[in-house]
């Protein structure tokens, strides 16, 4: 992934692919809850997003964009997974109890469900993203 | 009594500390001051008609385990001889070893060996005995491997330790059998309500325990074999444990339990029976040896047999011989093996081919070694303490109980066996003393020019003879001050034994000449009939099967660990496979769970049937290829297909996930793939190719039989239900996968991504791990 392709056409449908990608993504992450889809599922949705980035653009490219340290993800995922697992002692509840509750008449976004499990999906997917990331970057940078 | 187990261990622990100014003090000095104290304060039970004493200290109450400890008759003998003669060898010891060597060492496994001797002698609880006796043989194990830079001494100790240490666990069987069976771990307790464990179905095992056990430790034939190479510890400690002391303490075991034992004929069969082959087989071979130690040993061994006969009698005035010939034995023993250890230490061997006329240049050992010689060999001479025994041994062989049977035959022959041992006996006796002392001199050949020893090294056996001669004079002071109180604890009932002077002429005197004047025929002759040593026993010795199996035993275990383990991974999971089909299959058809209802079996469509099919294929495929990259790409179907079917059962969330790992998966196979050569062309036989088909087909219908079983006996009802009912409610989402996931079975999903997570780590280190070791190349 070191050299970027000359393909012009697979770079301008690379722009495009890549958001609707990155926001599908986002979308399964956040519907979850309610239907198909959920953190695993769309952290590896992100996951073949920034992949595909990275084959279309190079690796240094894309390293310049997404300045990020995938390596570092998969703790901070872990890390809010247990946190919102033991946010449930503040309460005096079990590990990991989730609750929700309704929120009616929000300003743009109408009724929605506010669930403490969302935070926990969140976990799962940073660390997902993290996983994928980290084993295919390594695996393909290695010569 | 407490503290005559817990002293010698706790000094045990200062010698370290004494050991370092052994240049200017020898570390015995100190330890001297235990035996000695302890015999002193043990003493003072000897002459009172005492009735036993009992202390208990509480060690494990939950499993009733108490150090109980219990002093009778028969352990007070035991415990004086073991203080008494363990005073003296310690005595010998700071003469015969030199400060150069490891003395701290020395005295601290000879302080741990004499605790655990006290422990066994007083111990009343069999689990707190078991624990010393296995103490006797660790510290045995490490006497006898003293000078650990030889091969013998290395051998010997292993030797004495395998066999001893597979008679402690027989014991150990023979003391949770008899636990279980008397509900109770005491001694005493046991012996009180013996008829309970006379009736148990287990006797017979806990009583074939029990020998094994004794019979171990006290070198019975054919275990006796460990003795001898026993002999290449330090003479001190061959004095102590391998003629006093640990070598009694299966006699003792069998006393102590014989109110229980005896009551049965096999007991005196088996006991005697042994008892007299060993005799006569340990005096037999005593005559062939040519190390002056390895003559005492097998004598030892002959001696321990003759013991073990009286008591297996089981009369009043066989045992009453038996507890005093313990006694005897110890004391004319003892002192053989310091003269023994004299001789080598001053004349530089102990080749007794090699000496000889030695009596002008050591006269006071030589005038030791008549006595115990003379002693050991039961010369009629009233002022030798080994005579008074032997004429006991011969009088309660001729005054057996009557049994019943074929039993009854060993019962006959016991005087003739006797009278076979003693002779031999007499023989090597003869043999050691004349061949040591007389004869002609060869002093120049010596490895050392012979002088008489320094006289500290002359005190212990002066001694142990001068008690011979005092107990040859008065064997009735220590008769009656302990002897019999002694004999009655192993009796079970009163002993008043009184021995005479003078038997009068009757058979056992006979007897007694008989084997003095056969026994000087032999020896006289012994230069025409020891040839027949070559033809037997020959090389048909014991020592043989033991390193027979010794060898075989390695030999085979590593055949068969071989067999099995020869590193290849293919073997190991068709192994595995096969162990876990035949197994199941086993479990299947005996359990009668196999069960095909098809009731409750949904209706099959076309497109079903068409994408199995087609993954079923792809499958067959994958098996026959021979690239790696179609292979990949070939199971890749398997995944779409898959996927396809999560779709047709409406696993929405499972079709997504597997569809993108899938992928990923292809991907990432393809990226490590590109980097390896190509498929070798498989080499297999076809013998292999079979068996490995059979075992994948046998697997695969296994794995088919055991999903259709499970399919079809549903015993509970599903809880799945009880996620589509409360999902909602409780987690607040529609999507039931979702919420087992994140809500109901958090804890899963938490772990599942901390596995990913070190799966990744893990990956990134391997591959940089890899490249940094190539950099440093």
């Amino acid at each position: 992934m070191k050299t970027s392709t000359n393909d012009l056409i697979l770079r301008t449908t690379t722009t495009l692919i890549a958001f609707i990608l990155l926001a599908f993504s986002i979308y399964l992450f956040l519907a979850g809850h309610n239907a198909p889809g959920g953190g695993f599922i769309g952290g590896l949705m992100t996951g073949a997003a920034i992949v595909l980035m990275y084959m279309t653009y190079g690796y240094d490219a894309v390293q310049k964009i997404l300045p990020v340290n995938f390596r570092t993800m998969i703790p901070v995922g872990l890390l809010i997974a247990v946190l919102t697992g033991a946010g449930s002692f503040v309460f005096g509840e079990p590990f990991l109890s989730q609750t929700f509750k309704h929120l009616h008449h929000v300003p743009l976004l109408g009724d929605v469900e506010l669930a403490t499990a969302l935070l926990f999906d969140l976990g799962v997917y940073l660390t997902v993203v993290g996983i994928t990331m980290t084993i295919i970057l390594t695996i393909a940078n290695d010569q | 009594m407490f503290i005559a187990v817990l002293l010698p261990l706790l000094f045990a622990c200062l010698v370290p500390l004494l050991s370092k100014w052994k240049n200017a003090i020898h570390t015995g000095w100190f330890v001297l001051l235990i035996p000695s104290a302890i015999f002193v304060y043990l003493v003072r039970f000897v002459g009172q008609d005492f009735s036993p004493i009992r202390n208990t200290y509480p060690w494990i109450p939950s499993l009733n385990i108490q150090l109980d400890f219990y002093l009778d008759g028969l352990s007070l003998l035991f415990g004086l001889l073991i203080s008494g003669i363990g005073a003296l060898v310690v005595f010998y010891s700071i003469y015969y070893l030199h400060k150069s060597e490891q003395l701290g060492h020395f005295y601290v496994y000879l302080l741990m060996f004499m605790a655990a001797m006290f422990g066994v002698v007083f111990s009343d609880n069999i689990f707190v005995l078991y624990t010393f006796w296995e103490l006797t043989s660790l510290s045995s194990f490490l006497l006898i491997g003293y000078w650990n830079h030889r091969k013998g001494s290395r051998y010997g100790a292993l030797k004495s330790m395998l066999i001893t240490v597979f008679g402690g666990l027989s014991l150990l069987g023979a003391f949770v059998l008899l636990s279980v069976v008397a509900d109770t771990t005491s001694i005493q307790a046991m012996l009180d309500q013996k008829e309970m464990i006379l009736n148990s179905p287990l006797f017979g095992w806990i009583v074939a325990f029990l020998f094994l056990g004794a019979f171990t430790k006290s070198a019975q034939f054919p275990f006796h074999i460990w003795l001898p190479d026993a002999m290449e510890a330090p003479t001190p400690v061959s004095a102590y444990l391998h003629s006093a002391t640990m070598v009694k303490a299966g006699i003792f075991l069998i006393a102590r339990f014989s109110i229980l034992l005896s009551q049965t004929e096999w007991y005196f069969f088996v006991v005697t029976g042994i008892g007299l082959i060993t005799l006569c087989w340990g005096s037999f071979m005593a005559v062939r040896q040519t190390d002056l130690k390895g003559i005492l040993a097998y004598s030892t061994i002959s001696q321990l047999g003759m013991i073990m006969a009286m008591l297996g009698f089981g009369t009043k005035i066989a045992l009453f011989a038996a507890i005093f010939h313990i006694l005897n034995h110890a004391t004319f023993k003892g002192s053989l093996f310091m003269v023994a250890g004299i001789v080598d230490h001053e004349t530089g061997t102990r080749d007794i081919r090699k000496l000889g006329g030695l009596m002008t240049w050591m006269p006071i050992t030589a005038t030791l070694a008549l006595f115990g010689t003379f002693s050991m060999a039961g010369v009629p001479l009233p002022i030798l303490n080994g005579f008074y025994s032997k004429e006991l041994f011969f009088d309660s062989a001729i005054h057996l109980d009557s049994f019943s049977g074929w039993i009854e035959a060993l019962k006959m022959a016991a005087p003739y066996l006797a009278v076979l041992g003693s002779i031999f006996t007499f023989v090597y006796s003869m043999y050691l003393f004349f061949g040591t002392f007389r004869g002609k001199a060869n002093v120049e050949e010596l490895p050392k020019k012979p002088h008489e020893a320094p006289i500290g090294m002359l005190i212990p056996p002066i001694i142990l003879v001068a008690l011979v001669v005092i107990i040859g004079l008065f064997p009735n002071l220590f008769a009656e001050s302990f002897l019999n109180h002694a004999a009655s604890a192993v009796k079970g009932a009163e002993i008043e034994k009184h021995v005479k002077f003078w038997h009068g002429f009757k058979t056992p005197l006979y007897m007694s000449l008989a084997v003095v004047g056969l026994g000087t025929l032999l020896y006289l002759t012994r230069h025409k009939w020891t040839g027949i040593y070559r033809v037997f026993p020959g090389s048909l010795t014991f020592n043989r099967v033991y390193d027979w199996m010794v060898d075989r035993s390695e030999k085979y275990s590593s055949v068969i660990t071989n067999s099995y383990m020869n590193g290849s991974i293919r073997r190991y999971v068709r192994l595995t496979l096969a162990a876990m089909t035949i197994g199941t299959f086993i479990f299947l058809f005996t359990t009668n769970g196999l069960s095909f209802t098809g009731t409750s079996t949904a209706e099959i469509t076309l497109p079903e049937l068409f994408i199995v099919a087609m993954m079923i294929f792809a499958a067959v495929a994958t098996i026959f290829t021979n690239n790696r990259i179609a292979a990949i790409l070939i199971l890749g179907v398997v995944g779409y297909g898959l996927a396809i079917l999560f779709v047709m059962y409406r696993a929405p969330d499972l079709a997504l996930t597997q569809l993108i790992i899938e992928t990923v998966t292809v991907a990432l196979f393809l990226l490590v793939f590109m980097h390896l050569p190509e498929l070798r062309k498989r080499t297999e036989s076809v013998g292999t190719k079979l068996t490995n088909a059979i075992i994948s087909i046998g697997f695969g219908a296994m794995i088919t039989l055991v999903g259709i079983s499970s399919f079809n006996s549903k015993w509970f009802d599903p809880i799945s239900d009880y996620f589509l009912e409360t999902s909602k409610e409780l987690g607040g989402g529609k999507n039931v996968v979702n919420v087992i996931l994140v809500d109901m079975r958090g804890l899963d999903t938490l772990f599942e991504i901390a596995v990913l997570g070190i799966a990744a780590l893990a990956i990134f280190g391997l591959v940089k791990i890899r490249r940094n070791d190539k950099e440093a190349k």
